[in-house]
């Protein structure tokens, strides 16, 4: 009865070294201590995911998020750690499986205009792979693709525009047409309704749990907005600067964060409301992954930071059934 | 009453593609004081990134302003030549664009495009730019500014980019400030930290804000007021607590119910049915017919934007009234 998880990433690292200057490299030869600056968007990071479950993924600009998601979706080699497609490590599949394996963790960009040939019209963005996959005969193509479009809620009649001729938040739903027309089993979806008004996004994530439902799709649903996460994901796992610093049912999590930092993000998220409100600058100091703090990387910013804490990382702990947080308070006082 | 620092009036931007005219922006007017935040929401594909661009005269062709004015303090910028919206565009007026990308060059380091847009318009070192740039990184929360002046924009995040955009729209304390979806792919901390310093300049400067965004809690805790755009046009106008509090247009009503709340979870969202209609093929009259659940026979006639004031009207014959909202929670 226990199927392995669809994903499951053990110890997923990813460093980007940038490589040293001319001078750096002599006065290194010299004996001067100096590493290529490697920027770690990853360290880590462990995480299973079950067939049909929705894992939202949130945490600051810069922590990795989208990193994560790219080496989850095969588009980024890990440095290091081990990742594993319905239980067999994909390194160890056949070229031919780990394509087929490939193809059915799709993923939608944060950033669409990036991720869209400017040069290929909508009917070719979308309708290209599903027919070098063999997903659909050539001559049906054109109707597939109107299919597609149609559920995500834009017009047909746009089939033979390219990308620019688009607004920002139709050239998203273009993305997530393309990912879904390779009839995915887990989709990553980077900030995928981010820039849809809210009554598009309300359709779209509809749709997203539609298809979950009649399909079982999987996601990793990265986003940074709490409202959506804690109303689609099943669990919800919190990252800072590379790691999860906690994992957890999504309503005891926003009913009851532990780790400090998602007590924060909680407690900032902004609300509708009819009232004005001042802004107030961010306490403390903004980590940068090129320079992690030593110990615990929220330190700098953490109301409970102790000595303890710039010390000694705290590793991540089930500190309740199903319920994962990384800092030491856990250990002083208890949850 | 003093002229205000924008007037857009009646503008109307059109693409002529092959598949007929898009009329993206159709009559569009709005105005703004200095120091003032005007909220501009809307459907997607609304008109909304066109207006931004139409202000600046940054349509690019097949698309065209054909009609209506632009006066910044009382200049019109539809008929400026480009010289002098090239002198304008940066230092009077800055835009964020939707896509950071647009505003950034791939193949430069930060660095390198951050100390241009501060020497573009401002006789001062390399140095000092240099020393400019790293305080306006660090106003957006990134962090290490010199090691990131000296990357290139593929090596930052998402959010990093549109962070960086927004810190070079910063950096002359401009009359007014264009934003298109600045803030979409920011967390809450970062984005507070963000608005702070918005909020901050305009208090201080005077600056005044166009602040383009589908996200209602940003807008409502931001903005003066709010202008709520559908198919091309105006739909609603009024201060934050009159859209938010009691908004009459429909399709105004639909946004503010859909958005995602606590303790709703896993029930599908409430959305506005049908589809965003194909603006080449607009209904006749109220565009917002197809999906409307108050039409009526006369909603066959374009209604005109009126009500209370010049700046709270509406475009609908049937306004939402005074009655209960169907979603109290
Ligand atoms: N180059 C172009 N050619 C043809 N149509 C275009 C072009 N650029 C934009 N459009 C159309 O103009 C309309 C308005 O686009 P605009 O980018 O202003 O929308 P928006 O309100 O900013 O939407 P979003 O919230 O999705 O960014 C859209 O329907 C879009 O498809
Ligand atoms: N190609 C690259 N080369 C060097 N550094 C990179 C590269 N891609 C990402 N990084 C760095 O890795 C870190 C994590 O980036 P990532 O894009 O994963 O963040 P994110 O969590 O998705 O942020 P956002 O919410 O802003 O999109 C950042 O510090 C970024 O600068
Ligand atoms: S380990 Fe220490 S610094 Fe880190 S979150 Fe916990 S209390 Fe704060
Ligand atoms: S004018 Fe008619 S169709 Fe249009 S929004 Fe009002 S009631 Fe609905
Ligand atoms: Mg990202
Ligand atoms: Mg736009």
């Amino acid at each position: 009865m226990t199927a392995p998880p669809i994903v499951e990433l053990n110890g997923l690292t990813k460093r980007f070294s940038r490589k040293l200057d001319v001078v750096e490299r002599f006065a290194r030869r010299l004996g001067a201590a100096i590493d290529d600056r490697a920027v770690q968007a990853v360290s880590g990071v462990d995480l299973s995911i079950a067939e049909g479950e929705v894992v939202g993924l949130v945490g600051e600009s810069g922590c990795g998020k989208s990193t994560l998601g790219r080496m989850v979706a095969g588009i980024l080699p890990p440095s290091a750690g081990v990742l594993r497609w319905r239980g067999t490590d994909m390194r160890k599949l056949s070229p031919a499986d780990r394509h087929r394996a490939n193809l059915k963790i799709q993923m939608v960009f944060q950033d669409p205009m990036a991720s869209l040939n400017p040069r290929l019209r909508v009917a070719d963005i979308v309708g290209e792979a599903p027919v070098v996959h063999g997903l659909v005969p050539r001559r049906q193509a054109e109707e597939y693709v109107a299919a597609t479009l149609r559920q995500v809620g834009l017009d047909p009649a746009y089939l033979r525009r390219y990308p620019h001729q688009f607004s920002g938040g139709q050239r998203q739903r273009i993305g997530i047409a393309r990912a879904l027309a390779v009839k995915p089993d887990v989709l990553v979806c980077d900030e995928s309704v981010a820039a849809l008004d809210v009554s598009i996004q309300a359709q779209i994530i509809n749709l997203f749990m539609r298809l979950r439902e009649e399909l079982s799709l999987t996601y990793l649903f990265i986003s940074h907005d709490l409202g959506v996460v804690e109303h689609i994901s099943d669990r919800t796992a919190i990252m800072y600067l590379g790691r999860i610093v906690e994992l957890a049912p999504t309503p005891e999590l926003f009913d009851k964060p532990n780790h400090p930092y998602a007590k924060a993000l909680l407690d900032e998220a902004p609300r509708v409301s009819v009232e004005k409100r001042r802004f107030a600058p961010i306490r403390g100091e903004i980590p940068s992954p090129l320079d992690p703090p030593a110990g615990c990387a929220f330190h700098p910013r953490c109301p409970h930071a102790m000595p303890r804490c710039s010390a000694e990382r705290p590793a991540l702990r089930e500190i309740a059934p199903r319920r994962w947080s990384a800092c030491h308070l856990n250990e002083t006082t208890g949850p | 009453m003093t002229e205000p620092l924008l007037r857009v009036d009646g503008l109307r931007t059109h693409f002529l593609t092959r598949a007929g005219t898009v009329k993206a922006v159709d009559g569009v007017s709005l105005h703004l004081a200095r120091g003032e935040i005007l909220g501009l929401v809307g459907e997607s594909g609304s008109g909304k990134s066109v207006t931004g661009q139409s202000i600046l005269g940054l349509v690019d062709p097949p698309g065209r302003v054909v009609g209506g004015r632009v006066l910044f303090k009382g200049e019109d910028l539809v008929t400026a030549g480009e010289k002098r919206l090239r002198a304008i565009r940066g230092r009077r007026i800055a835009m964020i664009f939707q896509d950071p990308m647009m505003t950034l060059n791939p193949v430069l380091s930060i660095g390198t495009q951050m100390v241009e847009a501060v020497q573009a318009h401002e006789k001062v070192s390399r140095a000092e730019a240099w020393e400019r740039s790293r305080r306006a990184l660090a106003r957006v929360g990134i962090a290490s500014p010199d090691e990131r002046l000296a990357a290139y924009p593929h090596q930052f995040s998402g959010g990093m980019r549109q962070r960086v955009a927004i810190a070079i729209a910063l950096l002359h304390s401009p009359d007014l400030i264009i934003a298109d979806e600045p803030t979409t792919a920011l967390d809450v901390t970062i984005q507070a930290q963000i608005l702070f310093e918005v909020q901050t300049l305009c208090r201080e400067t005077g600056t005044a804000l166009i602040w383009v965004t589908h996200d209602l809690a940003v807008v409502s805790a931001l903005a003066d007021r709010v202008a709520v755009m559908y198919a091309g046009r105006v739909v609603e106008t009024g201060t934050v607590a009159e859209i938010i509090g009691s908004p009459r247009h429909p399709y105004t009503r639909g946004l503010l119910e859909s958005v995602p709340s606590r303790n709703r979870r896993g029930v599908p969202l409430r959305s506005i049915p049908g589809m965003t209609p194909s603006i080449l093929d607009l209904p006749e009259g109220c565009a917002f017919r197809p999906r409307c659940d108050r039409t009526t026979g006369a909603c066959a006639v374009m209604p005109e934007l009126a009500g209370e004031r010049g700046d709270r009207a509406w475009r609908c014959w049937n306004p939402v009234g005074a009655e209960v909202r169907g979603d109290a929670a």
